[in-house]
């Protein structure tokens, strides 16, 4: 391929190498406004793009940067000449009692989440690549939670698990054990909407691990068993490391949407009992609107903080792509 | 950060309907025509054809800043907290009638009563704020201090008959803002059945210790208690405060005796079991679903459940929320003030008075607060709603109530209040003693306001 490939573009620099020579002056000026009108026609294809994300990524961007780095108020908000204030916002998130047990949270309620989530979509997957009966209405039915809009799961999570009347107490108590104030305790609120987020998260994980497994070729299998390779060796020798590349993508998503979750823990808990589910996307949202009195430029900084931790992982996850296309 | 995006394009479409509709009236104007001024802009489109709309959309851009000028005769907006409320039901019916009697058309926007706030801050910092704005009273003083709201005396608008109680909401650093429309506010109430069923006589009920007697009783005769919503936002707050100030204690210091007895009766009420654990993150709905079960002696709700109360399927009753050592406590006032945002243009400040005076005069308001289950802020309309025995006790309780930013709190308001809600979380879940939570609270709302 790398051959073929390096070869092609080589008769037509031969062909330009010779052509100025032998050809007039005009066709030099004829060729240059045709690469030009190329460039032109590239560019405009290009233009939807490039205004989408100016219109949609940049300016946003821009716009957040410049609350996070301004003295922002109600009054100076509406009549906009918010003073500058550098990095006051930040510095003010930073010594918020709310700042460490915010960054704890989110860090653990993403790690938790992804963890089970990968897991138990994987095991799943592999479960449904054998064809039984059922089988592909028992994968349609797993992603239910996948379909149903976050308002209605998030409130029937609450429901289920309210300390009183919810039905998880209900049967916990039947068999004996003791009530649990799953989302009224400090201790429980940020493990129920772990539990509830590793639920919505699975449907996600299936489908793209099941997928991953289908692009998996027989032959291999084939081969494997002819080996006398057992279901175990199987799994360990041939599935998990042909699925690395979908593991990767699949954990990046992953991260990248379970870190700004906000909708299921504020429909939930509100971030609470006292901020003891409260993460950097429930906070800023908090701050900016949660209360009576807005609070945009220590919002826009946590928000901020949280876009720079996303990024990270970016980085991270394209810098073990390259590696793996390296080796 | 999603929704700052969502809310910039709401704005932008409103932005833009209400152009499309002022130009829309410039076409016809003609027909309302009460001033030189309108008959100059409507002549100036007139050659388009005014009763063809299509034909008129081409001079749009152009009318649009014409109108813009001259006021009287055009389309005056209107945004409220009422979404729930459609075209054609007797609010916006109302609305519509006020503005033909001042002579122009009414463009009426509902929202959510939270994304009012930041739709109207952004309307404001665009420059398209809308004539009459319908706020929630604790947010008066914000906007008012944020110079988004022109105040009564640039308006001209009469409130010498409400109630001073409830415009003091509206008071800032000596100036008045707006006019309440009518109000709401806590109240306790009850379910007879199980009352009757325990044994307890709710007339007896006159201070703290008679309640938790009461609620001791019940709990014997294996019913539940009381619940009430001590949810980590203004909500909780709300409905906080009744018991916060029944005790003689003040927001400017949370730390105070008073105010741990009062987190001390609310914490009891959970560790006793007299209250749902639930109570923590309950909302004021869901705290009312609990008590519409049937199951419960009490709920702590507030006016607005009258309708459902009703639907209940069980006989209730309604005493007013009792203070520590006898008496009604203070209950907050909810409810939302007519106000009138900041305009360039100040000769539209006339039509828009005579729209704020129909909107709270007395038959409208009286009208107005049945539908909105609110009592009336006046004497009129107050003494006309207690000869219906049903309201009397809310028109004694609403009589009772206290602004939030009352007390010249004003803008400190919501950063006392986020540390109040916070103190109340701490104690209801048992992380901290009510006292400390509250001596926390303190230092924490003194720092955010700058020792206040």
């Amino acid at each position: 391929m790398a051959h073929t490939y390096s070869a092609t573009p080589r008769p037509s620099t031969l062909g330009g190498g010779t052509m100025p020579s032998s050809r007039p002056f005009v066709h030099r000026r004829r060729r240059r406004t045709a690469r030009l009108r190329r460039q032109l026609v590239a560019w405009t294809f290009a233009l939807p793009v490039v205004g989408y994300l100016l219109v949609l990524y940049a300016y946003p961007l821009y716009r957040n940067l410049d609350l996070s780095i301004r003295n922002y108020t109600v009054e100076s908000f509406v009549k906009g000449h918010a003073p500058f204030a550098g990095l006051q916002n930040y510095r003010t998130d930073f010594h918020d009692p709310t700042f460490a047990p915010a960054l704890v949270h989110t860090l653990l309620f993403t790690f938790v989440s992804i963890t089970f989530q990968f897991a138990i979509g994987l095991s799943l997957a592999v479960f449904f690549t054998r064809r039984f009966r059922l089988s592909a209405t028992l994968r349609a039915l797993f992603l239910v939670p996948w379909l149903l809009p976050l308002i209605v799961s998030a409130s029937t999570w609450s429901w289920m698990l309210n300390s009183d009347s919810g039905v998880v107490n209900f049967v916990l108590h039947s068999v004996g054990i003791a009530r649990i104030n799953w989302l009224t305790s400090p201790s429980w609120a940020l493990v129920s909407v772990i539990i509830a987020n590793i639920w919505i998260g699975i449907p996600f994980n299936l489908v793209v691990m099941y997928s991953g497994l289908q692009a998996i070729p027989a032959e291999v299998y084939e081969a494997a068993s002819l080996d006398g390779a057992n279901g175990r060796q199987r799994f360990w020798r041939i599935t998990f490391p042909l699925l690395r590349p979908v593991t990767a993508i699949t954990l990046l998503l992953g991260l990248v949407y379970t870190l700004k979750v906000f909708d299921i823990i504020w429909i939930m808990t509100r971030g609470g009992p006292a901020s003891s589910s409260t993460t950097f996307a429930t906070w800023s949202y908090r701050l900016s609107f949660g209360n009576l009195l807005p609070e945009f430029g220590p919002g826009a900084a946590v928000a901020n903080v949280l876009i720079i931790m996303t990024l990270g992982f970016s980085l991270v996850y394209f810098h073990i792509q390259r590696k793996a296309r390296g080796a | 950060m999603k929704n700052v995006a969502h809310m910039g394009r709401r704005a932008g479409a409103f932005g833009a309907a209400t152009a499309l509709a002022v130009a829309g009236l410039v076409g016809c104007s003609s027909a309302n025509d009460t001033a030189a001024n309108s008959a100059r802009s409507s002549s100036s489109v007139a050659p388009s054809g005014a009763a063809d709309n299509a034909s008129a959309s081409p001079a749009a851009k152009g009318s649009a800043s014409v109108a813009a000028a001259p006021a009287t005769g055009g389309t005056f907006t209107i945004s409220d907290p009422y979404p729930q409320f459609s075209a054609g039901s007797a609010w916006v019916n109302l609305l519509n009638s006020c503005g033909a009697g001042a002579g122009v058309k009414i463009k009426r926007t509902g929202y959510d009563t939270t994304a009012l706030v930041s739709q109207t801050l952004l309307q404001a910092q665009q420059g398209t704020a809308p004539d009459v704005l319908i706020l929630d009273n604790p947010v008066v003083s914000t906007l008012a201090d944020a110079g988004v709201l022109a105040d009564n005396g640039t308006t001209h608008i009469d409130t010498s008959a409400i109630e001073p109680n409830l415009l003091g909401a509206g008071k800032l650093d000596g100036k008045t803002y707006g006019i309440p429309i009518g109000a709401n506010t806590l109240a306790l109430y009850y379910n007879k059945k199980v009352l009757s069923a325990a044994g307890v006589d709710p007339s007896t009920i006159k201070d703290w210790a008679s309640l938790n007697a009461a609620l001791a009783k019940v709990k014997a005769a294996g019913k539940k208690g009381i619940t009430f919503s001590g949810i980590g936002t203004e909500e909780g707050s709300f409905q906080f405060l009744p018991w916060f100030w029944g005790s003689g204690a003040n927001l400017t210091d949370l730390a105070s005796t008073q105010a741990d007895a009062a987190l001390q009766l609310w914490t009891g009420w959970i560790k006793n079991g007299y209250a749902p654990n639930a109570a923590i993150q309950d909302t004021q709905t869901t705290a009312w679903q609990e008590f519409a079960t049937g199951d419960y002696a009490f709920a702590e709700n507030g006016t607005w459940q009258l309708a459902n109360a009703d639907k209940a399927g069980f006989p209730y009753g309604i005493i007013p929320i009792p203070s520590q050592n006898g008496g009604v406590a203070p209950a907050p006032t909810g409810g939302e003030f007519v106000e009138v945002p900041v305009q360039k243009d100040v000769s539209r400040y006339a039509t828009t008075e005579k729209i704020v005076a129909c909107l709270t005069s007395a038959d409208n308001a009286y009208n107005t607060d049945t539908t909105l289950s609110y009592i009336g802020a006046t004497k009129a309309v107050q003494d006309k709603q207690a000869a219906n025995s049903e309201l009397s006790v809310w028109v004694q309780a609403v009589g009772a109530a206290k602004g939030r930013t009352s007390d010249n709190l004003g803008t400190n308001y919501p950063k006392i209040s986020q540390q109040l809600w916070t103190a109340v979380q701490n104690a209801l879940t048992g992380s901290k003693s009510p006292q400390a939570a509250l001596k926390a609270a303190q230092s924490a709302a003194s720092a955010a306001t700058n020792g206040k």
